[in-house]
């Protein structure tokens, strides 16, 4: 089981008390759920910043990017796409957790 | 030595500003939290070390940090508010049912007896208690599926439980645009506290509930005695709610949100007069606190201090707080990041902080 890296938007870092990127072990089938899970599990403070604590979602302003993909709107237990699940878990890229654009 | 320390939630984080007794100097620490909305901060008065934060973002949510060194040092606790039963519905804006959803604690309210007791009133309009710190939520329904939860509409602001009020047994909340609501269980169950409200905005104007509520304060030696200010008119009651009474008398608007009652002197109340409900800044561009020591009906304009022209900043419904030294501070804070404190019971005034975030709290501690 290879880690793979995320990178947290500024304000959930600081939330984790972590610096940098974070590296994880996820078990069993590489998805969103699955990915999400092992960080929230490792850093329970983020429960509910990235996915809604009721209905399980994605917040309306979080995005997640991978090897210049936007991935957010992938299905929570679809495998991620091939070249992205090879190309995280062979650590060439991050997964990006990512505050959206918002404003104006 | 004493010690001040004044709790600022503001739109942009955290600051916790502190003074000795004489309240002259003060130096503020923060932004904590930068960049997330801190709708509320309350200190306990068991552990007076021990402050709560709601801290929010439309990006992240709700977060609830806890400081057990006074706000040096702070560190997330539990943010789950799952409701505890179905969610329910209640009145959208288009006058269509729409279910309950959470969306941000306003309020929190520590417990006077135990410091790891603390109640959080919430967006959409639900209590919730924590009994361990903060680390874990379980909401009173009573509230949420009272009857008349069905008709309730959000205010402009929401539909938000914003004020709460913890006599032992006895909880008074206020829900805008819902009215007031009173426990005599801890919370179990509850019954609307709104006879002799009238709200001209509304159909019904004296119904039982739907008025919008904007704060209520009680002092602590005499539970029964609330001074409310709504979305117009100050009133008062002197039965725990049961009835009330307008006592606006000569304010130049009673159109409002805070309200507060002097720690010394229980029918001293203080309110910052705003123009109406589409002008949200000072008559005539001039920052006036009223003061009453008749427990309203006459009021008197305090403007030593504040500023008397061009000014149309607004003061929102928990940023005005007081102290509890010999010679009574009174403080509040403003959008455009003032805050304020008369150390005469509010004669004169002297802004601590200027150039804040818009502040959306207010909450004093005096530290022995």
């Amino acid at each position: 089981m290879s880690e793979i890296r995320v990178v947290l938007p500024a304000h959930l870092k600081n939330l984790a008390k972590v610096n940098g990127e974070v590296l994880l072990n996820v078990p069993g089938l590489l998805c969103q759920r699955t990915l999400l899970d092992a960080l929230e599990e490792r850093f329970p403070m983020l429960r509910g910043t990235i996915r809604d604590r009721a209905t399980g979602r994605r917040r309306a302003f979080i995005r997640f990017y991978a090897c210049e993909q936007d991935l957010s709107n992938e299905l929570p237990d679809a495998p991620l796409p091939q070249d992205v699940a090879a190309a995280i878990t062979a650590g060439k890229d991050p997964f990006m957790v990512v505050g959206a654009m918002a404003g104006g | 030595m004493t010690q001040v320390r004044v709790l600022a939630g503001t739109r942009k984080g955290a600051f916790v500003l502190t003074s000795d007794g004489k309240r002259e100097k003060w130096s503020i620490s923060g932004p904590h939290f930068g960049g997330w909305e801190v709708y509320h901060l309350k200190g306990s008065p068991v552990d007076l070390n021990r402050i709560w934060a709601s801290v929010s973002t439309g990006w992240f949510g709700q977060v609830i940090q806890r400081s057990d060194d006074g706000g040096l040092t702070w560190d997330p606790v539990g943010n789950d508010f799952s409701y505890a039963s179905d969610p329910g519905q209640h009145i959208w804006y288009d006058g269509t049912p729409r279910p309950f959803e959470f969306k941000r604690i306003w309020h929190l309210e520590p417990s006077g007896s135990d410091a790891d007791l603390v109640y959080a009133g919430a967006e959409d309009a639900a209590l919730y208690r924590s009994a361990d710190g903060g680390t874990s939520w379980t909401e009173l329904t009573g509230l949420r599926t009272h009857p008349s939860a069905t008709t309730w509409p959000p205010g402009a602001g929401g539909l938000c439980l914003h004020t709460l009020i913890l006599q032992g047994p006895r909880i008074i909340a206020a829900i805008s645009s819902a009215g007031a609501f009173r426990s005599d269980d801890s919370g179990e169950t509850w019954k609307p506290i709104n006879r002799g409200l009238v709200s001209g905005e509304i159909p019904d104007n004296d119904s039982e509930v739907g008025h919008c509520v904007h704060h209520i304060e009680a002092h602590p030696t005499r539970p029964d005695t609330l001074f409310m200010q709504k979305h117009w008119d100050v009133c008062r009651s002197d039965d725990a709610g049961e009835n009330w009474t307008e006592v606006s008398g000569n304010l130049p608007s009673d159109f409002g949100f805070p309200i507060a009652v002097h720690p010394h002197e229980p029918e001293t109340i203080y309110v910052v007069p705003i123009t109406s409900d589409s002008l949200h800044y000072p008559p005539d561009g001039r920052l006036r606190v009223y003061r009453s020591r008749s427990g309203g009906g006459e009021w008197e304009p305090l403007t030593a201090g504040l500023p008397q022209e061009n000014c149309y900043v607004n003061v929102f419904r928990d940023a005005m707080a007081v102290d509890t030294l010999d010679e009574a501070g009174i403080y509040f804070g403003t959008t455009g990041g003032q805050v304020y404190v008369g150390t005469d019971s509010g004669d004169t005034w002297s802004p601590i902080a200027r150039d804040l975030p818009a502040v959306l709290s207010i909450e004093v501690q005096v530290l022995p």
